[in-house]
């Protein structure tokens, strides 16, 4: 239980996907201007990470042991349409949740914090539930820097900042500043 | 389209990506492998080689098939073309550069997902003959290149004191060891792109004044 907790809290803050392993840039300046929406895209994100690590999991176990060279090509096929289809079901099954993920969910698919995950995932050479668990975490802290982004954006816009930080500059400054904050975590087990 | 127009062409296609459509500087595409590798020039220049060949290897490969990819899958068809292409670099990493392999690790697979070479299949490769697509594929790589060793090379000097592990400083250099953490990488792209919007404002400015000065004269 340890080992899963210490897994989860790992890739919450201090291995944060975001902030210090550099993946899923794009939605984190591109989506992250209102907090509703960052809150929303963060538990698309979630969700599709969840489907990736039973999708990597199951790939890895059962067919990539007799052919490793295809493990790009097969994560990347077999986690688009396993969303996709995931997708199809919740738009029949449950159109709220749909409308609230739905337009998401194509956006993240071919996101590098999803092919990370199930790529880290191999790495680490994790079971199924640990898997699990460190989706959530990856899932969770890239929330986490979504929505923390989108309410220091929401509050840049009614500062008086000069003309030229506009923009991806002043996201990408204010992304440095926020990382160096993730960094303090790194002494949260120190003793392990 | 005579000899000459077609050459001038083929000059804009190359000479674009380079600095006027620079990938990173100016598009702000595939930030993930560019703030991630680059901690140093070596592994910059690393990364920017293998993106090259992923690059090249795939604009030419979906021009040629250009007429035979139907539309409604073709999206999924480049995504597979690119990604064999990643495996082979992959792979011929591992085996001859185990050093630089391991220390870009998963990236070199995340290359499949760089949004700057999907967007050139889409947006060029896909409807311009083969010997363009190269040409753009080309200039933009050498765009991303450029970009990467930037990067990598403040990066390496301020926060390591050397360049392609040659020390620069001597033994008195305090490292800005932030440089090579992960904030540092935010943070010097965010400082760049600033001085860039910066540069672009002056120019603007003086070419408004430049306008109306022209105007003065002439009413």
């Amino acid at each position: 239980m340890g080992d899963l907790l210490w897994i989860f809290i790992s890739a919450l803050l201090i291995n944060n996907f975001t902030l210090s392993s550099f993946l899923g840039i794009c939605p984190f300046l591109g989506v992250s201007d209102r907090v509703d929406t960052a809150l929303r895209m963060g538990l698309a994100n979630i969700f599709v990470m969840l489907i990736t690590a039973i999708s990597a999991w199951a790939l890895n176990t059962f067919v990539l042991i007799y052919a490793p060279y295809l493990r790009l090509i097969s994560f990347i096929i077999v986690i688009a349409s396993t969303v996709q289809f995931v997708e199809m079901v919740i738009k029949k099954f449950s159109p709220d949740l749909f409308k609230a993920l739905g337009i998401f969910l194509p956006l993240i698919t071919t996101n590098c914090a999803i092919l990370g995950l199930a790529l880290f995932q191999t790495t680490k050479e994790y079971g199924l539930v640990q898997s699990l668990f460190y989706a959530l975490g990856g899932g969770g802290g890239m929330t986490l820097a979504l929505v923390l982004m989108a309410g220091i954006r929401e509050e840049a816009r009614i500062l008086d900042i000069p003309r030229v930080v506009h923009g991806t500059a002043l996201s990408l400054i204010v992304a440095g500043i926020l990382s160096m904050a993730f960094m303090g975590f790194a002494g949260l087990f120190s003793s392990k | 389209m005579n000899a000459i127009e077609q050459s001038g062409r083929a000059y804009q296609e190359l000479i674009k990506g380079i600095w006027k459509e620079n990938p990173i500087f100016v598009s702000v595409l595939g930030m993930c492998p560019t703030l991630a590798v680059t901690n140093s020039a070596i592994n910059g220049l690393a990364m920017g080689l293998a993106t090259t060949f992923v690059l090249i290897g795939s604009s030419l490969l979906v021009s040629l098939m250009r007429k035979w990819i139907p539309k409604q899958v073709r999206i999924t068809t480049y995504i597979v073309i690119i990604a064999t292409f990643v495996s082979t670099v992959d792979l011929t990493l591992e085996a001859f550069f185990p050093k630089i392999h391991k220390e870009l690790g998963a990236f070199i697979a995340l290359i499949v997902v760089n949004c700057v070479i999907l967007g050139r299949q889409e947006a060029f490769a896909s409807k311009n003959p083969p010997w363009l697509s190269f040409l753009d594929a080309l200039g933009m790589s050498v765009g991303f290149i450029i970009a990467l060793l930037m990067l990598g090379g403040i990066r390496e000097i301020l926060g390591n004191g050397s360049f392609f592990d040659i020390s620069l400083f001597g033994s008195h250099f305090e490292p800005w060891v932030i440089m090579i953490l992960p904030p540092g990488g935010f943070l010097l792209l965010g400082f760049l792109l600033l001085f860039f919007n910066w540069l672009r404002a002056v120019r603007l400015d003086r070419a408004k004044l430049e306008a109306e000065k022209v105007k003065v004269q002439h009413g």
